[in-house]
């Protein structure tokens, strides 16, 4: 069976991979490339516990295949922290309690990532609408909806103090 | 199992080419919202998977005076951010935006929500209320048509072996212009419709409707254009009386299904509302431009 190599920029480095048709870039990201921090609830993009960014472009990875991804820019939880120092949103998450099992986590962390970067200051509602694809079954919306505000916060602060 | 191929192609015609030429069960490939849910599902076993994202005619947006001419594999989420077009057609921009959520409009394509043939898509009353035409390439070149002689059924088009969409063309309207699309659902986001209603219209300088579409979604086999709907407002000041035949007349369209998100009775009569009340939208945008 012939598989596809595939060329790709995962969190800013070059990588190269083997995949066949019907995985999908999660399968790619989880099974092949170690990249775990993705996490399949649904593979139906329903729930968005896989959101990536794929060329810019916040998606549900279980939804793309990996042979897409040839020649793309992807953004996966696993870039987000920089070195030790978390992302205010990681932080705020931390601080806010805003996880229990976490399986939902890194999915909300990149696509309020996502969000933050079109809209430094988005209203709740804003970003209660962003986040209608992120299904959490425990923490329950409130804590995640303030701590994306609260990061949101600190963010602005942060630019302002530069 | 057989390994399933994949082409990327970069060029209507390689597309053809390979789609035409396949000797398996073959599958367009835009956002994959779909294919990649019926894939899994195994739903769906094709031999050869046609990415058509490659090829830069799908992915382009033009405004020139013809209209609007949308590629079949932009994502809502590019869709979204052509100001140009969200001001000449809000109804069919808003219909694309309410598929699915943020991820799913990185992907989601007009092209895939009209071939998938579901009755239930939100984009496709939007664009047959808009009058919108699709190019369709294949072996024997391009052709174009209405967009509501797409689907036949669920899961079924009339596009033949070996043809793919293009593009859409959203035609140019005269000033006093407006459209509108609305759906129901049991709740405010990510749901499948149990009624969607499109309406666009056209009024002359005195207020007075000139050119008018409406379209019903998840009320019948398939999406439909309903003429009758046309004929209520044309020639009225889109008044309460006319309204009230608009209503009447998208509910008389219906030949629903009944299950548990709607009885028959339930969405023929939401059919009504729902018309009515997306006239009312475009009229409201009709009279601002
Ligand atoms: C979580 C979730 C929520 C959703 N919510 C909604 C919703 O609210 N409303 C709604 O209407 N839909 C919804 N959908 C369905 C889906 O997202 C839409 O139908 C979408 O527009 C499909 O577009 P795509 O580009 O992803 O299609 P694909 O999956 O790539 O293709 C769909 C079908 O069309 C064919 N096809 C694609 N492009 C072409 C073309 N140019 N020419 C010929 N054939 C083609 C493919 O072969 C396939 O059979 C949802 C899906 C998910 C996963
Ligand atoms: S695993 Fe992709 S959306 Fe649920
Ligand atoms: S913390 Fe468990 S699903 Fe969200």
């Amino acid at each position: 069976m012939s598989k596809h190599h595939v060329s790709a920029t995962i969190n800013g480095e070059a990588v190269e991979y083997l995949c066949e048709t019907q995985q999908t870039l999660l399968d790619v990201l989880r099974d092949e490339l170690g990249l775990t921090g993705s996490k399949e609830g649904c593979g139906s993009g329903d729930c968005g516990a896989c959101s990536v960014m794929l060329n810019g472009r916040l998606v549900c990875s279980c939804l793309v295949l990996g042979v897409e991804a040839a020649g793309a820019e992807v953004a996966t939880i696993e870039g987000v922290a920089q070195g030790n120092s978390l992302h205010p949103l990681q932080q705020q998450f931390l601080e806010d309690a805003a996880l229990q099992c976490g399986i939902c986590t890194p999915g909300f962390i990149v696509a309020a990532k996502a969000l933050l970067e079109r809209n430094s200051n988005p209203t709740e509602t804003e970003i209660r609408y962003w986040l209608a694809g992120n299904l959490c079954r425990c923490t329950g919306y409130d804590k995640i909806i303030r701590a994306v505000m609260g990061a949101a916060t600190n963010m602005r602060q942060e630019a302002r103090h530069g | 199992m057989e390994a399933i191929k994949y082409v990327r192609p970069n060029s209507v015609d390689d597309a053809v080419r390979s789609l035409a030429s396949a000797n398996e069960p073959v599958r367009v490939l835009a956002g994959g919202t779909d294919l990649l849910v019926q894939l899994r599902a195994g739903n769906v076993r094709p031999g050869l998977v046609v990415d058509i994202k490659g090829i830069a005619e799908l992915k382009q947006i033009q405004v020139t005076a013809a209209g609007c001419r949308i590629g079949a594999a932009v994502a809502g989420a590019e869709l979204s951010e052509r100001a140009d077009v969200v001001a000449q057609w809000p109804g069919v921009v808003e219909a694309f935006q309410l598929i699915g959520s943020t991820q799913i409009q990185g992907r989601a394509s007009l092209g895939g929500n009209l071939c998938n043939a579901s009755p239930a898509a939100d984009s496709v009353p939007a664009l047959i209320a808009a009058g919108a035409r699709c190019t369709i390439a294949g072996p024997a070149g391009r052709r174009e048509a209405a967009v509501e002689d797409i689907v036949i059924s669920p899961g079924k088009t009339s596009l033949a072996q070996g043809e793919f969409i293009v593009d859409f063309l959203l035609p140019a309207r005269p000033a006093h212009s407006g459209d509108a699309y609305l759906r129901f659902i049991p709740r405010t986001e990510m749901d499948i419709a149990v009624v969607g209603a499109g309406v666009s219209l056209t009024l002359d300088a005195n207020g007075r409707c000139t050119a008018a579409r409406l379209a019903l979604g998840a009320v019948a086999p398939r999406p439909l254009l309903v003429p009758a709907g046309a004929t209520a407002l044309v020639g009225t000041p889109v008044d309460n009386a006319a309204l009230e035949k608009l209503a009447a007349a998208a509910s008389a369209a219906c030949t629903p299904i009944d299950d548990k998100r709607g009885t028959i009775e339930f969405r023929t009569r939401v059919a009504g509302v729902l018309a009515r009340r997306a006239a009312v939208i475009a009229l409201q945008r009709a009279k601002g431009n």
